[in-house]
């Protein structure tokens, strides 16, 4: 009941997103979502495909690091505080999120959160209990 | 006071020249019996300790390296024993590549001597206050200069490395003199006064002995702006004893190599030929009078030349210029020697964190030499979280701090990234401007 992310390690200079971006074009990856965390030095950047182990190797084989991570990903509705009812959950749970990030389906109302947190199954559970709406399939 | 010893010091030189003869002649018995590393080098060449008859002979002798040390880790070239030996220093290095070098009761008295010439040469004397901010340790500067000072019979203040602040308050409340610590340190407390808004008026400090790493007649008078001082070059490495093998005198032209006990040799670069006074060359030593680790024609790896024009401070001992560069890839960062060798196993210690492709970049900025380590990033480092590559960042830091003692900063690379080359990698930059 996960979601794979694919994390790259790019430099913090001009053009390197771009040239990434390039590869992934020209080899017609879509991309879903996409989010980057920057120091002055160097940035990560994290995204969703459909097809992670084809572009896993076509990163690899164009010279980047890149690896995969399982998210959790929980589907909510696009009303203010639909995050925080999620956050509340992992927060009394004692679980600790290392980065979030989501994305609006504007056209069912609805958002979609994915977490990096550090115990998947511990939270995965707390919050089935707690009823929010887990989903491991973003492409629907 | 004008020279500590000016016997030895003013000696002429047909007196000096038969004085270091009859300690070549009885250094080179000396070692031939109680080295068997120097027995097998001898052996070697058919060369016996009696075809040493006097000085003019030291060329017949082989050379010692730095590698001879190393392999000789840690006491193999320890000519005294055990029970004989009072004091060890090593120079910074990787676990098993320090040179440790020994001295007896005899020895630290001859350094401390030399150090004593050296503070004397930069005018102090025994009302004087010495302020030793070299570091106190394995490294030879602190205790080296703290010995020397005492022998002056100065009033020595062991303030070692670090703390600035404090450095600065000592200083000015207890009046030093003279200032012991690198080039680059002077420079960083004039900078701390500075921002501390603490004139250099408010200091007595007159002269300074900044060693342990080469600096420019530009970075001299910046210092003696500055700190409102005399700023003396002192020479030294601690293979051969440590600070005072040789030390600038109050006409900055050259520092006099204490010759009744290192004797100075300058050997082609590339030939090993002795060459002749006033040609640049590796500078070689022959400890005449040490009895813990003596050595025998050690090659520095230290380019420079020698005079033996006489000098207008009446010493007669053989001047070297500035150390122009290195004969080998030996880098000095603030003072402490670094081999890349010893980087790359630092980075390659961390478990294959990092890709075997490392690129180190020496430069030096507001007179502070830095260096910066760029380490392509791999597989198995690799996090999606910022603060899992911030930590190994980190790590590397902190383990070149602690295992080689330099302050590096470290830059993670995207993977291939740095240049390659096909044979002997080009990974070290070094941007400083050449030294005049």
């Amino acid at each position: 009941m996960t979601v794979s992310q694919i994390a790259v390690f790019l430099e913090n200079k001009k053009g390197r997103l771009s040239e990434m971006t390039k590869v992934l074009g020209n080899a017609g990856v879509d991309l879903i979502a996409l989010t980057i965390a920057d120091t002055k030095e160097f940035g990560i950047v994290r995204f969703i495909t459909k097809d992670n182990e084809k572009v896993l190797s076509l990163l690899k084989e164009n010279g980047y690091t890149a690896t995969r991570t399982e998210l959790l990903g929980v589907e909510v509705s696009d009303v203010p505080g639909g995050l925080h009812d999620v956050l509340r959950l992992l927060g009394d749970g004692g679980i600790e999120i290392e980065y979030l990030y989501s994305f609006a389906r504007t056209y069912l109302k609805k958002a979609v959160i994915l977490f990096k947190v550090g115990d998947n199954q511990k939270a995965l559970k707390i919050l089935k209990d707690g009823g929010a709406a887990l989903i491991d399939n973003i492409f629907e | 006071m004008k020279y500590f010893n000016k016997k030895i010091e003013c000696m002429d030189r047909q007196s000096l020249k038969e004085l270091q003869s009859v300690r070549l002649v009885r250094l080179v018995k000396y070692v031939y019996e109680n080295v068997p590393v120097y027995r097998a080098k001898m052996d070697a060449i058919s060369l016996k300790p009696s075809d040493i008859k006097g000085i003019d002979d030291i060329s017949k002798l082989p050379f010692t390296t730095k590698q001879d040390l190393r392999d000789g880790y840690p006491f193999g070239l320890f000519a005294s024993s055990k029970k004989d030996i009072v004091r060890i220093h090593a120079s910074s290095g990787t676990t098993g590549k320090l040179t440790v070098v020994g001295y007896t009761k005899r020895d630290v008295d001859d350094w401390a001597e030399c150090c004593a010439r050296a503070l004397v040469c930069a005018g102090m004397s025994k009302d004087s206050v010495v302020h030793v901010a070299y570091g106190y340790g394995l490294f030879t500067g602190g205790l080296g200069l703290h010995y020397g000072a005492e022998k002056l019979g100065a009033m020595t203040v062991p303030a070692s490395g670090g703390n600035t602040a404090r450095q600065i308050l000592l200083l000015k409340d207890f009046k030093a003199d003279a200032l012991c610590c690198t080039p680059s340190y002077a420079l960083y407390i004039a900078d701390e006064m500075e921002k501390a808004g603490i004139k250099k008026e408010e200091l007595s400090l007159k002269s300074g002995l900044f060693g342990a790493e080469p600096w420019s007649d530009n970075m001299r008078v910046e210092i003696e702006n500055r700190l409102g001082i005399k700023a003396y070059d002192i020479y030294g490495l601690s293979e051969i004893s440590g600070p005072g093998v040789a030390m600038d005198c109050s006409y900055q032209d050259g520092k006099h190599v204490f010759e009744d006990l290192f004797y100075p040799e300058i050997v082609d670069k590339d030939t090993l030929l002795p060459t002749k006074f006033g040609e640049e060359g590796e500078l070689v030593f022959t400890t005449l009078n040490k009895q813990g680790m003596p050595l025998i024609r050690y090659r520095t790896r230290d380019i420079c030349a020698l005079t033996d024009a006489p000098c207008r401070c009446g010493r007669t001992h053989v001047r070297m210029t500035r150390v122009f560069g290195r004969t080998d890839d030996m880098l000095i960062i603030r003072g402490v020697n670094v081999f890349p060798s010893q980087i790359e196993s630092v980075l390659m210690n961390n478990d294959q964190a990092v890709a075997p492709h490392y690129f180190i970049t020496v430069d030096r900025v507001n007179m502070q030499d830095t260096i910066e380590i760029q380490v392509e990033v791999n597989e198995k480092s690799f996090s999606d979280e910022v603060k899992k590559l911030e930590a190994l960042q980190k790590k590397l830091e902190h383990d070149l701090f602690t295992m080689i003692g330099i302050s590096a900063s470290v830059k993670l690379v995207s993977p291939n990234s740095l240049p390659r080359s096909e044979g002997k990698a080009k990974r070290v930059v070094d941007l400083r401007k050449p030294l005049q």
